[in-house]
């Protein structure tokens, strides 16, 4: 059986990243990673598009970073969520929250027609 | 931070993202090392999930967004790396650039001087002047767009259209006493001058509209010299004509008067004038045109309404300032005239109606050079690009856009143009100077306010681009639109001359031929036009005589003591006066009623002596006496138009009745011979000589003199002053004088010549270039041909066809282009028609021997070649 589908739709990606920034200051590794573990292994992360992502996001000021000293010892670049991200994070969230419900009343619907 | 902290700090930026990257790795891999894995393949695995590293990289650096610009600096830096690295050429480049751009941007400032800079005043586009255009030569006029007083009293009353009329003229008049004495240039104005401009003081006051004020305004510049502006100033008194006036202001800075190529140093008040000599001629005679009139338009008016008012309001005026002493014939012409409103918002200038045709054509001269010089950076440039073909071909192959070729190959001629176009603004003022320099002299100096204003700029900065484009666009297009595999797996080269391949530079040459044609017919046009001038015989003698103007007028001097003393000075030839001076002076006419035949003709009235101090043959009768009254030496064309082919001499004719000159019977006692009188380049004119009666205030006089003339100047200076305090004497050589008047066939020989010499060599040069660049590539058949048995002449004649196409189509398109051109010029030709043939064929010939050497060269070099070396090279 093939795996399911688990490629991120287009735009979501920032979002997650703005989520899991949303829980503290994190390097990118670490975000790849939670997105993972946090979705029970549902979502996997195209490791080659999370990098410009957190580029585009700090570049936009939603993000801010940091070069810290990291739990190996060696440096790590920190990416924390700014004020400007938060609010950024809370519309995109109403906004995504309403999309996922018309698209599921729209698919019940469906479904009911179908079960009919 | 900020998008320009990240263009700046872009090395930094990489490092993080590196150090980022590598983290990540590094990361990935202690996961997957403790997942089970061994180093390599937990390596390899990690490598693979991140992707292509490079790719990643890229990829960030696009969210950076400032990759465009970094990639430009990169091309500049590497453009200008490439141009080091071959001076040559760099050099050669940037030195044409900067000579063609140089050379428009200084005509181009010029022009804008002259023709388009609007004045410094109010609202300058509702300036217009008042005009009689078809006055002509009636009446005594300063210039032909002069009106009578009489006729400014009646605009001044009569000016619905307008919101004020106001009327000027310039003088030279002398100003302190006796023992300081020296002249400045003075504005006579009507009091509503100032108001009706909008010019304000820089200190004291201007003139009052209403009132007339009985003291001058000084302009800025005078006051800044002469009472370091001083605001003490205000209130002095300054000596004016032996009048003393109060100074009551001083006019704004940047306002220099209305004409523009001359700033005035005091304004006086016209009705101030008035008051003090109000039986003057020159305010009661309607038939004296000395006051130039402008008026601004009222708002509502528009040029086309307020020239229908004036044209309906003409006969009246002409009608009440219709002028006494005339017949009614003469009188009707007065009538018929009619007034016309001419737009001035640029002022007044005769530099521009003198010089801007000539100004326009050596702007065109310029610009065709500078095509010239962009037609051969261009095959230059396309040569250069060819031999990095194979390096394109790769980088496109790789995977570069042909977008980022095209930028790269636009930044070298980017590189080149801007160079170029600095030098060139540079160069520009160099050359404006020399030619306001050349076109001024001492007693006319120029105020030409040719500064870099933004208009200069931005047509530098458009011809620039231009050039840019025009000679880098070609090789960057070309670059980009090969196919890489052709282009690499032909090792760049063909074995026979692909001739689709060099058309593009062919057609080049052929049209850097045909406009070096047109440049040297138009260059030798000018010069023997000029040459032709120098060399002309104007039937009098120039070399060693002097013309002097005497101011007797507060000198309580007579005319025949001054004359006599001069002649009885040691080393002086002879003396004889005039009343007006040949070539430099102007020109007096009269009706003249001679037997059946009613016409007009030239009058001077001279002295005895005065055809033999300038060498004037007389080739009929005698010279005038001390004793003659009524009599008068007439010339071969005056015999010509009234006489025929009969002798004059003992005939009598009568001049026409005009104010002053009543009418007088003169009986004709001597021809003499033609010659060129008010202008060199005017038709020869009837001229009429008579006895000069004494005049005691002012005094024309020729002095000729063997010695050198310095030294005579400064004696006879010297001895006036000496002898009658209060004389004011100006000397100047005859030569010098008329070299003056041809000031303007000079600057068009000059010029254009050396801008022919120029485009001859820059189509020479581009010649060589294309015909060494399609003989290395042809090396190869070249090669072939010798090994078949070709001889060395087979081969140069060979390559010398290929130039001899080339140049014959460029000869013929030019002449044909040069034949329809030319005769835009024919008005500044002097002794030749602009189709002249000889012209032409001297062209061609001068071209095609610079071309034969321009081709000779690589074709030598072709025909020496080893055809071994030849065959085997890339």
């Amino acid at each position: 059986m093939d795996a399911p589908n688990t490629d991120l739709p287009q735009g979501t990606l920032d979002l997650l990243i703005l989520q899991v920034a949303a829980l503290g200051p994190v390097h990118g590794y670490a975000i790849a990673q939670r997105i993972q573990q946090i979705s029970r292994d549902a979502l996997r992360v195209q490791q080659g598009s999370l990098y410009p992502a957190l580029h585009r996001l700090e570049n936009k000021g939603f993000l801010t970073a940091d070069w810290k000293e990291s739990e190996t010892g060696r440096e790590a670049k920190f990416y924390k969520l700014t004020a400007k991200g938060r609010r950024q994070l809370q519309s995109e969230t109403e906004n995504w929250r309403r999309v996922a419900e018309a698209v599921g009343l729209i698919l019940r619907l469906a479904d009911e027609d179908a079960a009919s | 931070m900020t998008w320009l902290g990240r263009l700046l700090h872009g090395r930094r930026l990489e490092a993080k993202l590196d150090a980022e990257l590598r983290d990540h790795i590094e990361r990935a891999v202690a996961d997957k090392i403790r997942a089970g894995r061994n180093p390599a393949q937990a390596r390899r695995e990690a490598l693979l999930q991140l992707g292509g590293l490079e790719g990643l990289k890229e990829e960030c650096r696009e969210a950076r967004g400032t990759v465009w610009l970094e990639s430009l600096a990169r091309d500049l830096r590497f453009a200008a790396r490439t141009l080091r690295l071959s001076p040559a050429f760099t050099v050669a480049a940037i030195c044409t650039l900067a000579l063609g751009i140089g050379a428009n941007t200084a005509i181009f400032g010029l022009l804008d001087a002259v023709r388009l800079r609007s004045l410094p005043v109010q609202h300058p586009g509702q300036l217009v002047q008042i005009v009689i255009p078809e006055k002509n030569g009636w009446g005594v006029s300063q210039n032909e767009n002069t009106l009578s007083y009489a006729l400014w009293q009646q605009l001044h009353d009569h000016h619905r259209p307008f919101s004020g009329v106001l009327a000027w003229t310039d003088r030279d008049v002398p100003i302190g006493d006796i023992t300081r004495m020296r002249r400045v240039r003075a504005s006579l104005v009507t009091s509503n001058f100032f108001h009706t401009l909008g010019v304000q003081p820089a200190a004291g006051r201007l003139f009052r509209d209403d009132t007339c004020d009985a003291g001058v305004v000084l302009g800025y510049g005078f006051w800044q010299t002469e009472y370091g502006g001083s605001s003490s100033a205000v209130g002095r008194r300054i000596v004016i004509d032996n009048i003393p006036m109060e100074i009551i202001g001083v006019s704004a800075p940047g306002f220099h008067g209305l004409e523009v190529e001359h700033q005035f140093d005091v304004a006086a008040p016209i009705c101030w004038l008035r008051t003090m000599q109000p039986t003057n001629d020159w305010f009661t005679r309607s038939d004296l045109s000395w006051l130039t009139v402008l008026a601004r338009r009222a708002p509502g008016w528009s040029i086309e309404q307020a020239n229908d008012y004036l044209r309906a309001i003409s006969p009246g005026l002409m009608q009440a300032t219709i002028p006494t002493g005339y017949s009614t014939q003469v009188l009707s012409q007065y009538r018929a005239f009619r007034l016309q409103a001419k737009p001035a918002a640029n002022g007044i200038s005769r530099l521009r109606t003198r010089y801007s045709s000539s100004l326009y054509l050596l702007l065109g001269v310029t610009g065709l050079v500078l095509l010239i010089a962009c037609a051969n950076l261009a095959n230059l440039m396309l040569a250069r690009a060819s031999a990095r073909q194979r390096e394109f071909a790769l980088r496109l192959a790789i995977g570069a856009s042909g977008r980022r070729l095209i930028q790269q190959s636009l930044c070298e001629s980017l590189l080149l143009a801007a160079t170029g176009a600095v030098l060139g603004a540079a160069l520009a003022r160099l050359l404006s100077m020399s030619i306001l320099a050349f076109l001024n002299n001492a007693d006319d100096p120029l105020t030409l306010a040719v500064g870099v204003d933004w208009r200069v700029l931005a047509f530098i900065a458009g011809v620039a681009i231009a050039c840019c484009v025009l000679f880098g666009l070609a090789p960057a297009l070309r670059a980009s639109r090969m196919d890489p595999g052709d282009t690499i797996r032909s090792g760049g080269r063909g074995l026979t001359a692909a001739h689709a391949r060099f058309s593009f530079q062919r057609a080049l040459v052929v049209v850097q031929v045909s406009v070096s044609l047109v440049l040297v017919v138009g260059a030798l046009l000018f010069v023997r036009s000029f040459r032709n001038l120098l060399t002309l015989d104007p039937g009098f003698r120039s070399k060693g005589v002097l013309l002097a103007t005497i101011d007797l007028s507060h000198a309580h001097a007579r005319e025949k003591t001054v004359l006599d003393e001069i002649r009885g000075m040691p080393r002086i030839d002879s003396v004889a006066t005039t009343t007006n001076f040949v070539v430099t002076g102007g020109m007096w006419h009269l009706g003249v009623h001679a037997g059946a035949v009613l016409n007009s003709s030239a009058f001077t009235w001279v002295s005895p002596g005065h055809f033999a101090t300038l060498d004037m043959p007389l080739l009929a009768g005698r010279d005038f006496t001390d004793r003659d009254r009524n009599v008068a030496i007439v010339n071969q064309a005056f015999v010509r138009r009234f006489f025929g082919d009969a002798n004059p001499i003992g005939r009598t004719f009568r001049t026409i009745t005009e104010p002053n000159y009543p009418a007088t019977d003169y009986q004709i006692i001597g021809v003499v011979k033609d010659t060129r009188y008010f202008d060199l380049h005017s038709p020869i004119e009837a001229m009429a000589y008579a006895p000069q009666t004494s005049n005691d205030d002012y005094m024309l006089a020729y002095i000729r003199s063997s010695a050198p003339l310095g030294s005579i100047i400064s004696e006879v200076r010297e001895r006036l002053s000496r002898l009658h305090p209060g004389i004011a004497v100006e000397l100047h050589p005859f030569r010098q004088q008329i070299d003056i008047s041809l000031t303007r066939d000079r600057l068009m020989a000059a010029l254009s010549g050396f801008f022919g010499a120029l485009a001859v060599i820059l189509a020479a040069v581009g010649l060589y270039g294309v015909i060494a660049y399609i003989a290395v590539r042809r090396q190869n058949e070249l090669g072939i041909r010798m090994a078949l048995g070709a001889t060395r002449s087979e081969v140069i004649a060979l390559v010398m066809k290929d130039a001899a196409l080339l140049v014959g189509a460029g000869a013929f398109i030019g002449t044909v282009c040069a034949a329809a051109l030319a005769s835009t010029a024919a008005s500044l030709l002097f002794g030749l028609r602009p189709r002249d043939p000889i012209t032409y064929i001297a062209a061609i010939a001068v071209l095609a021997a610079v071309a034969v050497l321009g081709a000779w060269i690589p074709a030598h070099r072709a025909s020496r070649l080893d055809p071994m070396t030849a065959l085997r090279c890339d």
